[in-house]
């Protein structure tokens, strides 16, 4: 490899930018394909599709074997709430590799005898979640019930572009959340990207089979093409 | 994603800035039950020094000794190891799998 490329590749990585290297694994050359520039390249079908899944593997293109190495930043989820299901929710996102923190101001929930080894940060969300980096690589999960609490966590999610929103609460308490939070300048689009109520449809009913319920949602939003999330949602 | 390796890539970068002969192997194909998914890689350096890892420790040995000989001479090479290939390496891995292994020089 290259030291330009290499050098350009931990560039990615660093900024957790996603970015896959081709290899002509007969001639050894390769090229590093940034993902802003994969829907110009010609391998931009099989680049996406092995974006998505997180995978490296090889496809023939031009009479080429080509393999293709995906360097994808490791995924984030940001817990707005330590309630009982954030108890259940942030170890089972452990397990599926995430990086998880807890946010709650209130100290009473955020204590770390109800979180044993999960980063739990005791602050509002304008203070907690600046340094957190919050980004298209995490999935946001407002889980406290409190508008105070939720809402400005939802507004600076939208802002970050995270791949994946969701909110607890039902219907109807859904429909004044958004109102609320249009009266604070979230346009109908970012409203539209909450997931709520949260979770796939499976009939959870313990704090632990919610959890499951929205690990099932946040993989389904990462890993399946557009038109199958549709049907899955 | 959930790529949970600790930063070889950045070892490789700052041995090569360091002045040291460097290479990268990668697994880029498996067959059967390979301990380690394509992509998985080692990072090695003129003097033995590794990290990462393409097997989980059965291969590594075979994987440091070539990457030895594509620092010296620069040409990358492909390696295979399994049980299905005891002719071409003596190596195989227990688990039943084979895996292939591209070994490039870095810089």
């Amino acid at each position: 490899m290259k030291l330009a490329i290499l050098h350009e590749l931990n560039a990615e990585r660093a900024a957790r930018r996603p970015a896959i290297l081709v290899t002509d694994t007969g001639s050894g050359e390769q090229r590093l394909v940034k993902s802003a520039d994969f829907a110009k390249d010609p391998l931009r079908i099989e680049l996406v599709k092995q974006l998505r899944m997180g995978k490296s593997g090889n496809v023939e293109a031009g009479g080429k074997k080509l393999f293709l190495n995906v360097y994808a930043p490791t995924a984030k989820l940001v817990i707005i709430g330590a309630v009982h299901i954030s108890q259940a929710l942030a170890p089972l996102a452990r397990s599926l590799g995430y990086d998880v923190t807890v946010v709650d101001p209130r100290t009473a929930f955020a204590s770390p005898e109800r979180f044993p080894d999960i980063p739990l940060v005791a602050e509002w969300p304008d203070t907690a979640l600046p340094p957190l980096n919050v980004d298209a690589y995490t999935a946001f999960v407002a889980v406290t019930h409190d508008p105070k609490i939720d809402d400005p966590a939802l507004l600076h999610a939208f802002e970050r572009g995270c791949f994946y929103i969701g909110a607890l609460g039902s219907r109807k308490t859904h429909a004044k959340r958004g109102d609320r939070l249009r009266a604070q300048g979230a346009k109908d689009s970012d409203i539209a990207r909450i997931h709520a109520p949260i979770g796939l449809a499976i009939g959870a009913v313990s704090p632990s089979e919610i959890a499951v319920s929205i690990m099932a949602e946040i993989t389904a939003v990462l890993r399946l093409p557009p038109k199958e999330k549709e049907e899955a949602a | 994603m959930l790529d949970r390796d600790e930063d070889i890539l950045k070892a490789a970068e700052d041995w090569q800035k360091a002045g040291r002969g460097v290479a990268l192997a990668t697994v880029v194909e498996t067959w059967g039950s390979a301990p380690r998914p394509a992509g998985s890689s080692l990072v090695i350096n003129d003097e033995g020094t590794f990290l990462g890892s393409v097997s989980g420790g059965c291969v590594e040995g075979a994987v440091v000794a070539e990457a030895m000989d594509v620092i010296q001479s620069g040409k990358p090479r492909m390696l295979e190891f399994g049980v299905a290939d005891e002719t071409a390496w003596n190596v195989g891995l227990s688990c039943g799998g084979t895996i292939r292994v591209f070994v490039e020089k870095v810089g």
